[in-house]
């Protein structure tokens, strides 16, 4: 078991330690760039320090997700502020020899591009920079210290009350105000309570919460014991989908460390607080994103959602009062705390404080990782940080929300991002993922694409769900086929009403969705595949 | 010891009723003699809200809820058959019969089927949808009983009563969505389940010809399920 | 105090023990059935009849309960998959850059469905929903290994070598 003031030595030596090199590259490790072969980057770095003796002058550090993915492999510089992007093992040599110099010019890339500029970090302020699988870089980085001040200075009231202030809402799609929450949690009744990290990313194209777990795992641990603090909760788990095996590895050591410097465990920082936490893993299954199918799989069973009420914190895991927020909404907690409620609320719109962290992918230039101010507009996310769709292709849609979400097309690009904007135009803001597409992506492609998903994807307790995904389907793909009919359109309409309103869980009655915003911003491609459809009026 | 609860007073289509606080909107609807449709719901079972035809408006509610699923509160104002709702309840049916295959006149539960029950009182009168087709069995092997998976409805009232009042647990539900389907033990021959004690109580609770007594002449499935209401009284008091 | 009969490991087969360990650390209880799957599966490649009639009667869950867990979950297997697996990510960002192309090119070259294996054992055809790789979109798994940026030209060239490895 470690104090406060042990740990705090530690950060100071690890400090000291780290300011001894001159010079620190830092080598981009998260799945994205790994999977380009970074690791061999990072062992040829190591090689060229070696041969130039420069062992004591130069660090290299393997780090979180960078944000850039389109350019990746990506490597930094430090102090000399450099990055350089689609590095290759045969560039190693020059990097290191460039070192205090000019950058090397054909993998140079400017920093000074909107895409960094225009970027507001909170949740991603140590991705890319800290070594995920070191505390002790964690802890230079003022890590834990919000927990020590939560443990030593607040009372748990206290710790709530800030992120009441704070304005924080659920980042995993709903944007329920995290601080009523946790409020709800602490005031339930039952001696056992637990606090669950909803880390079951299922919405394909986003990997916000991947990055951040794999990045940053120590900053989830801590907003976890502060959020089990506030609500008295003495168990905590982190469902993490099976497909992000780099993510888990990263956790699992995280947790170990954590558990090892007494910021996890029993009696943490000596403050007789106990509280651990468990991983447990998905098994592919999207509905296990919805909190109540959670709740099921993390006790061994089929992931079937359940009506609600009662809601988690009344009636939640093994029937106790339980807290479920999202891995971004964790991420949060820590500066929070730091920094005060009214700092973070300081940061985005009147409903939506604070920032966002977005999956850019699809058509466009700058795929990667963002995080923005709440109320920026679309057209700032896709145009400048974006950098546009590639090539001559012009710009049609951009879809948020995955598939319970909708596309919004280009008139509609400068509305600001915030949760309630983007329900207003049909979408939702979701857990992050943008998909851009140009005007060669079919929108009716989009939307049958989508619906395959959530029929393969329902786990087929309610019938509105079971069925009514599997029959939209099959609608849309007989109207893709341009076999389909009026009396086809309008049973599709009436099929996304029933869906969305007497499904069971968030699944189902988010399911129409796409469909609902694609025939509302683009019926013309649904009337030109359809037989019988009375000519447009001019 | 008597446990108290609080007695709630609310509407149900304009009428005036009460009821405890821990009794559900159908709870209520029924002692007054109010219909609500259910099919996945039988007293004696745990409450699933799976069917969502029992589905309700409740004014100021942005949400339909599930009468089965929902406690009474003071006040409340419930509407049990408006419009709304009876187009939904009709959907849900085509839904289900393009699902499956729910041709009476071959069944024998012909006549004693809650769904047919239902269309009929619902006026389900065609389906609009297109048979999905799904590949489902027929399996024979029991020396009692027959499950018919074209007929199943997957309300899970044969898992329940199997888990929760029999105990055996012999049946559950493999894969999902549309895929989803009853089956004993490792999805194996009903006939081989070692875990099955032909009890039979899976037959009488199952509300269509999906599950059904061996060489019955069609339309004379009668199902029988006093049964269930007492054991699982039984059960529940001797366990307090 | 109830009375538990002790489970016996189906065979002096080492992996068993990880298996059981898996259980062990969770207290046998129920609730450990998923971990336990995810053990058995990563020790055995997929899920037999035995494995689970194993685990079933070790957590005190009933067969069907198990089958039931283990179908609704996609990662698990109950069929033994070929030598190599290629995934095809499906998500979203995918799609949009042509996941499908890379499908039907491998399915027409080495004669499978996805989700289906070649006759010769050697290679498994699947498709995943999104591995969060968006930004390399379109991404394959190959044998574990993620490959961003794919062609179908170039998978049909990654996919040749490890089987071709093999050989030599």
């Amino acid at each position: 078991m470690m104090t406060y003031e042990e740990l705090q030595e530690l950060a100071a030596s690890e400090v000291e330690k780290q300011e001894q090199h001159d010079y620190c590259v830092r080598v981009c490790l998260a799945a994205g760039c790994l999977s380009l072969y970074n690791d061999e980057i990072k062992n040829a770095l190591e090689i060229a320090v070696e041969d130039r003796g420069l062992g004591d002058k130069v660090a290299i550090k393997g780090v979180g997700c960078m944000g850039l993915c389109a350019a990746g492999p990506l490597v930094s510089v430090e102090p000399d502020g450099v990055l350089y992007e689609r590095v290759s093992v045969d560039d190693a040599p020059a990097i290191i020899d460039a070192l205090g110099k000019d950058p090397v010019e054909h993998i140079h890339c400017p920093l000074d591009i909107p895409f960094f500029e225009r970027q507001q970090k909170i949740v991603l302020e140590n991705s890319g920079v800290v070594d995920p699988e070191s505390i002790e870089d964690y802890l230079t980085r003022q890590g834990y210290e919000a927990l020590m001040i939560a443990l030593t200075e607040m009372s748990s009231a206290e710790v709530i009350d800030e992120v009441v202030r704070s304005g924080l809402r659920g980042r995993g799609g709903g944007g329920y105000p995290t601080g009523l929450k946790w409020q709800t949690v602490a005031k339930a009744m039952g001696d056992t309570k637990y606090v669950i990290c909803n880390g079951d990313e299922g919405d394909p194209g986003a990997f916000m919460d991947r990055s951040v777990l794999e990045s940053d795992p120590h900053r989830i641990v801590e907003g976890m014991v502060i959020a089990a603090y506030a609500v008295g909760a003495q168990k905590g788990y982190i469902y993490v989908r099976a497909e992000y095996p780099l993510a888990i590895e990263r956790l699992k050591l995280a947790l170990r460390q954590a558990r090892r410097h007494g910021v996890l465990g029993d009696n943490i920082l000596g403050t007789g607080f106990n509280f651990n936490i468990e991983i447990r893993l998905g098994a592919g299954a999207y509905v296990c994103g919805e909190e109540t199918a959670l709740m099921a799989s993390i006790e061994g069973n089929r992931g079937n959602p359940r009506p609600r009420p009662p809601y988690p914190a009344d009636h939640g895991l093994w029937g106790d009062s339980t807290l479920i927020n999202n891995v971004e909404t964790f991420a949060n907690i820590a500066p929070i705390v730091r920094n005060g409620g009214d700092w973070y609320a300081s940061i985005g719109t009147e409903g939506s404080k604070g920032t966002k962290v977005f999956a850019l992918a699809g058509q466009i230039q700058n795929t990667g990782l963002i995080e923005v101010p709440m109320g920026i507009t679309l057209r700032e996310i896709v145009e400048e940080i974006g950098g546009g769709t590639p090539g001559e292709k012009a710009f049609k849609a951009v879809q948020t929300g995955g598939p319970t979400g909708g596309c919004i097309p280009k008139e509609y690009l400068d509305v600001p991002v915030d949760f309630d904007s983007l329900v207003e135009l049909g979408s939702i803001m979701g857990s992050g993922g943008m998909i851009v597409m140009d005007e060669t992506s079919s929108m009716l492609g989009v939307a049958r694409y989508f619906m395959e998903f959530c029929m393969t994807e329902s786990c087929g307790k309610c019938i509105p769900c079971r069925v009514g995904t599997a029959q939209m389907f099959r609608l849309l793909d007989k109207i893709t086929k341009g076999q389909g009919t009026m009396t086809d359109l309008e049973l599709l309409e009436e099929l996304c009403d029933l869906t969305k309103y007497a499904s069971l869980c968030g699944l189902g009655q988010s399911a129409p969705n796409p469909v609902l915003s694609t025939l509302r911003y683009f019926r013309h491609e649904y009337l030109e595949q359809i037989i019988d459809a009375p000519e447009p009026v001019a | 010891m008597a446990v108290r609860s609080r007695i709630k007073t609310l509407k149900i289509d304009g009428r005036d009723v009460s009821g405890h606080e821990d009794e559900s909107i159908l709870d209520i609807a029924r002692e007054n003699n109010i219909y609500i449709p259910t099919l996945c719901q039988l007293d004696g079972l745990s409450i699933v809200g799976a069917c969502r035809l029992c589905l309700v408006e409740v004014q100021g509610w942005r949400k339909l809820v599930p009468a089965c699923a929902t406690y009474i509160e003071e006040g409340m104002e419930v509407f049990t058959n408006t419009e709304r709702l009876q187009n939904y309840r009709r959907m849900i049916l085509e839904l289900l019969f393009s699902e499956g295959n729910h041709i009476c006149a071959i069944c024998v539960s012909n006549g004693n089927c809650e769904l047919q029950d239902l269309a009929q009182k619902l006026g389900m009168d065609h389906v609009r949808f297109p048979n999905l087709q799904p590949v489902r069995t027929v399996d024979m092997t029991h020396e009692r009983f027959v499950v018919d998976r074209n007929r199943c409805v997957l309300c899970a009232r044969c898992v329940r009563v199997c888990d929760e009042i029999e105990g055996a647990h012999t049946w559950d539900i493999k894969g999902r969505g549309v895929d989803a389907r009853v089956i004993p033990d490792l999805d194996i021959d009903w006939g081989d389940s070692p875990t099955c004690t032909s009890c039979g109580k899976c037959v009488n609770v199952c509300p269509t010809g999906a599950l059904v007594v061996k060489g019955q002449p069609s339309g004379e499935m009668i199902k029988r399920q006093e049964f269930l209401v007492y054991l699982s009284e039984i059960r529940e008091a001797r366990n307090g | 105090m109830r009375h538990r009969t002790k489970v016996d490991l189906p065979s002096d087969d080492k992996r068993w023990k990880m298996v059981q360990g898996t259980m062990r650390r969770n207290g046998f209880r129920p609730d450990a059935l998923i971990e336990t799957l995810h053990t058995c599966q990563e020790a055995f490649g997929y899920l037999d009849d035995e494995a689970l009639l194993f685990v079933s009667r070790a957590l005190h869950v009933s067969p069907s309960k198990v089958y039931g867990v283990a179908t609704f979950y996609h990662f698990f297997n109950l069929k033994p998959q070929g030598e190599h697996t290629c995934a095809v990510c499906t998500g979203t960002a995918c799609y949009i850059k042509g996941a499908q192309d890379i499908i039907d090119t491998l399915s027409e070259q080495y004669d499978i469905a996805p989700e289906q294996t070649t006759e010769d054992d050697k290679l498994s055809l699947m498709t995943v929903r999104c591995v969060g790789a968006c930004g390399l979109a379109p991404a394959v798994v190959l044998d574990g290994e993620v490959l961003g940026n794919v062609t179908p030209d170039q998978m049909r060239q990654h996919i040749d070598e490890v089987m071709n490895h093999d050989d030599v």
